[in-house]
């Protein structure tokens, strides 16, 4: 049977009285890619919050690497690794400074810390980068060393928020190889993005429209289901149901 | 008369060249398209014409002024929208433009048929201050605010980066009726299904325009053989693809892998290979490349130029 690394039952969030994500429930598989789209505005950061142990559920309950979301948020944060395209490296700290920081803060030991930064930049070619200052990387080396530093110290999950806006084509397709690759690992991925050639890559994807799912399957399902050649087609015949003017 | 006319622009900043001796015109009332990722130089070439920077060499007119010397004509009569939301976060809707109106000198009534289909759809919030809006709504009210002056030429930086993709669609209309206006639009973008809704794109990465042509004219270059693949274990099958001598090139392209092949290889042997290295299940046809497929090929031949220099 497979072991379950996500789930939740009636997760819903209020602010006031909007509610921004309005009682999902679902579930990750141990070593699944899963994708979570959606149209901005539709709830899926907040429910990525509520699953990283950054923000508390209004109702519902959940559980990531087998902790409680309400209750055990400390511990969630310990076993999962996270990468935004917005943040992820300190810019005016050298790679291998980012590195051991990100290693020292979930507690890693020391003699860990230096063969693994040799080991990952040697693997990503960078080697020669070790010393040198984030800010002064490409945006594509940035996001491959940002992936490389989310789970350095080999997370049961990882949750990635469009780890490939504005990336290069060739670099973008770069980055999925690693995560292909951490798959391997057996590190779980759960991932959002706009670009939908690469919610083909998910093994499982869910739609969110208006704080709900509407949707969840293999891509090949969707496709199916809706009857599209893409998974463009599907997010677009999801997507335009919403009701809710937040975005 | 060209709407934008640029030759040989470079620019650097310390020691990072942003900009390498670009030259292209855009027609008037056409929509050119800048394509490329983050730090290929987009918002620097978009500074410069849009006289808040100056180019270290060469030079640049928009609607026949030059972007050094008429810089003051340029600004009363352009729109400009930049990347990053730039509009008075602490004042409604309503009152941002009724701002933007009222320094170009004329009123919100006077062209509000430009910006009449998007303004509708954000004038339920007009009383709500604008840092208070959601990212689809900001942008609404950003283009409106560059419109209100009925611009000559409207310059778009990245607008839709960060965008869902029915948000992006629905802007991309809202373009094609701009152009019927008579607007011409210079609008740079990462995202490369974005290329083929314009008249004609440049491609840049690094600083450098790789190529220039309409879309169906890149397309109608590539001069490979193309083929997509499809197979039950997509990771292995990419693998053994590139093991693949006649393979030239690999990517994965949503639920198949496009590939470039020798001349020699026949689908027929390819399947053969596949099927003989495990995989079952095997699709393989010719396809007409994308605008990204033509994006990957050029910067990959520009990176093996490099490296071999």
């Amino acid at each position: 049977m497979n072991e379950i690394v996500i789930k939740t039952n009636n997760l819903t969030k209020k602010f006031g009285n909007f509610t921004a994500v309005d009682n999902i429930t679902f579930e990750v598989d141990k070593g699944e890619i899963f994708g979570f789209l959606g149209a901005n505005g539709a709830g899926k950061t907040t429910a990525m919050r509520m699953l990283c142990g950054l923000s508390h559920p209004t109702s519902g309950s959940g559980e990531v690497a087998g902790f409680d979301i309400s209750k055990d948020q400390e511990k969630i944060k310990a076993n999962i690794g996270y990468m935004s395209q917005k943040f992820s490296l300190y810019d005016d700290l050298t790679v291998g400074e980012n590195m051991r920081l990100f290693g020292g803060i979930y507690g890693m030991k020391k003699s860990d810390i230096k063969t693994k930064t040799d080991r990952i930049l040697n693997e990503l070619g960078f080697s020669a980068e070790k010393n040198t200052l984030v800010r002064e990387l490409p945006l594509g080396w940035k996001q491959k060393l940002a992936f490389s530093v989310s789970i350095f110290h080999s997370p049961k999950i990882v949750f990635l928020d469009e780890p490939t806006g504005g990336v290069d084509p060739i670099t973008r397709r770069q980055f999925w190889e690693m995560i292909y690759e951490a798959v391997n690992d057996d590190i779980t991925v759960f991932v959002t993005t706009h670009y939908m050639d690469e919610a083909e890559y998910c093994d499982r994807v869910s739609i969110m429209v208006d704080g709900r799912i509407e949707a969840l399957d293999t891509p090949k399902e969707l496709k199916r289901q809706t009857n599209s050649q893409n998974m463009d087609e599907v997010f677009q015949k999801f997507a335009r149901t919403a009701t809710r003017s937040a975005d | 008369m060209s709407a934008v006319s640029v030759e040989n622009i470079s620019k650097k900043y310390d020691k990072v060249t942003a900009l390498q001796k670009i030259s292209f015109e855009a027609d008037a009332g056409e929509i050119f398209g800048i394509i490329g990722p983050d730090g290929a130089g987009k918002t620097t070439l978009f500074r410069i014409l849009t006289t808040l920077l100056l180019a270290d060499e060469g030079s640049a007119s928009v609607d026949g002024k030059d972007v050094v010397k008429d810089y003051k004509e340029i600004r009363r009569e352009i729109g400009y929208m930049p990347g990053r939301f730039s509009l008075y976060q602490d004042l409604t809707v309503e009152e941002n433009l009724e701002f933007f109106a009222t320094i170009f000198n004329t009123t919100i009534e006077e062209n509000y048929h430009l910006i009449e289909d998007i303004y509708k759809q954000i004038e339920p919030f007009k009383k709500r201050r604008a840092g208070k809006l959601s990212g689809g709504m900001k942008q609404k009210l950003a283009l409106c605010c560059a419109l209100i002056h009925k611009p000559t030429v409207l310059f778009l930086d990245e607008p839709t980066t960060g965008v869902d993709p029915v948000s992006r669609k629905e802007f991309w209309d809202m373009l094609k009726k701009l152009k019927e206006q008579n607007i011409s639009i210079l609008v740079s973008t990462p995202y490369m299904d974005e290329a083929s809704l314009c008249d004609r794109i440049a491609f840049i990465q690094n600083g450098r325009f790789l190529k220039i042509d309409t879309p169906s004219g890149i397309i109608s270059q590539f001069g490979e053989k193309l083929w997509a693949v499809e197979g039950n274990d997509m990771y292995k099958l990419l693998l053994d693809l590139r093991n693949n001598g006649h393979v030239k090139s690999s990517f994965t392209f949503g639920d198949n892998i496009h590939i470039t092949v020798d001349d020699s290889l026949t689908i027929e042997e390819l399947k053969k290979y596949l099927t003989d290295t495990g995989h079952t299940n095997i699709e393989v046809h010719p396809i007409v490349p994308t605008i990204e497929d033509c994006f990957m090929q050029i910067t990959e031949n520009k990176e093996n130029e490099r490296n071999s220099n």
